[in-house]
């Protein structure tokens, strides 16, 4: 059995952050990631981020991850990071959690605090033949290209107008991939406008108010049918065939959980956040006081909050197992509630607010 | 128009179609642990990322009852596949 003093289970943006935060401050620190390497994300992200200087803002996915590699670097006699490694189970009984490296190497640790950085999964929506090769995810398009400079095929229809379907429309459009449209079922574009503008001026249909019917193809993808829908949400028109031998779905995440479930965290189900998701205190803390929640696996948002969240849960890791006192602690947590809801202001931010207005009870303590 | 959304693959682990989830919802085993046991779906390489909330709006749609009163069933480990092998040879066994 191994131990260690904090486990952040995730090495994406917010599980990065947290390893950091905890052992710049004097913890022990174990990060596991199921991937061969860390960075979640931010790795396939070739765009220039929002927000403000401390987020990074006007700096690429990739290089905020190599930022984050450097951090990890100047702390790394306290961080022990294991990649290519899956955190399969939760043993509430005993806080014990079992892991598989590669395909080969079971073992178990029990770590003392435990800071849940999973992240999330693509969803995907049913619709016939969308189990033919050359139906993608969005995520899958991104490492594809972006990682292993592999285009995903010649011509695209991409399905969802949120930022990663506006983006990675752009991206392939970019790397001469050619895109069929972009098809969205709301009557406007989920993403922001720049991202979509982008897009127009290189000349990339957007449906609004349309979904996809089916996927046409025998052994691959051929073609796709779409469709407008009504104000009232019925097919309305007639069906459109698009020729194209990917179709890309981009149609939402939601946040990757089981391992809350398996502790006995408690749960609850919120459409804002798209999903089910653990129940935090004001400090992201779950309902198992050694469990603390942070990114997306906390609510579908964005890589600079996620990042802000894991600073969070790294810092009370660390507070929670003596490494600073009150005073610090408070300096630096009021600063980062203060970068969080920055980050959360404005219109754009009204939908997040809400659901972790939703997901929050204030305090354990009663 | 014909119906072809009965013959969508809703699991691809234990290759379950949208016909066979909707038929057994009708039936009355309109929990995702009923249809799991039945039909093995979320049993498979993926553990039910894939399926899960599919099969969950598929309930919440024919019960007419939001998504957030559905429950998604007993998350047990692993969450992914490992092999018996590496299990029985593991230090754990040893200690």
């Amino acid at each position: 059995m191994r131990s260690t003093e904090v486990m952040v289970i995730g090495g994406g943006p917010a599980g990065l952050s947290a390893a950091v935060e905890a052992a710049s401050l004097g913890c022990q620190v174990m990060v596991v990631d199921s991937d061969l390497k860390l960075g979640g994300q931010l790795i396939k992200q070739t765009h220039k981020f929002f927000g403000s200087k401390e987020e990074h803002a006007g700096t690429r996915g990739f290089e905020i991850a190599d930022i984050l590699f450097r951090e990890l670097d100047e702390n790394k006699e306290r961080i022990q990071v294991l990649s290519n490694t899956t955190a399969v189970g939760y043993y509430k009984e005993d806080g014990v959690v079992s892991c598989v490296t590669g395909e080969d190497e079971y073992f178990r640790v029990k770590p003392q605090r435990v800071i849940m950085a999973t992240g999330a999964q693509e969803k995907m929506i049913p619709f016939p033949n969308n189990d033919l090769p050359g139906v993608y995810g969005a995520g899958a398009v991104q490492t594809l290209m972006n990682v292993y400079g592999v285009m995903p095929g010649k011509r695209v229809l991409m399905v969802g107008a949120g930022n990663i379907g506006l983006i990675v429309s752009y991206q392939m459009k970019q790397a001469g991939v050619d895109i069929a449209g972009i098809v969205e079922f709301m009557p406007h574009v989920g993403g922001y406008w720049v991202h979509a503008a982008k897009d127009r001026r290189l000349g990339i249909p957007i449906y609004l108010r349309h979904t996809i019917l089916e996927a046409l193809g025998d052994r691959f993808v051929t073609g796709a049918v779409i469709q407008e829908v009504g104000a009232k949400g019925g097919l309305v028109g007639e069906p459109k065939k698009i020729d194209c031998d990917v179709i890309c779905m981009a149609v939402g995440l939601t946040p990757t959980c089981e391992l809350l479930w398996q502790a006995g965290c408690e749960m609850t189900f919120v459409p804002e956040l798209c999903g089910y998701v653990a129940k935090r205190d004001n400090q992201m803390r779950t309902s198992i006081p050694t469990i603390w929640v942070a990114g997306d696996a906390a609510g579908i948002e964005e890589a600079s909050s996620a990042m802000v969240e894991g600073r969070v849960a790294g810092l009370n890791a660390a507070r929670s197992t003596g490494h600073l006192t009150d005073t610090e602690f408070d300096a630096r947590s009021s600063l980062y509630w203060k970068r969080l809801s920055d980050l959360r202001a404005g219109p754009v931010g009204e939908k997040i607010r809400y659901g972790i207005s939703q997901a929050c009870c204030g305090s354990w303590e009663v | 128009m014909e119906d072809k959304s009965k013959d969508i693959i809703v699991c691809r682990c234990e290759e379950v179609t949208m016909g066979e989830v909707r038929e057994w919802i009708a039936k009355g085993y309109d929990t995702f642990d009923e249809l799991k046991r039945l039909l093995r779906v979320g049993m498979g390489p993926c553990q039910g990322r894939g399926c899960r909330e599919i099969i969950m709006r598929e309930i919440a749609r024919a019960k007419g009852i939001p998504m957030a009163a559905v429950d998604p069933g007993i998350f047990r480990p692993p969450v992914k596949p490992v092999k018996l092998g590496v299990l029985a040879s593991c230090e754990y066994t040893k200690e």
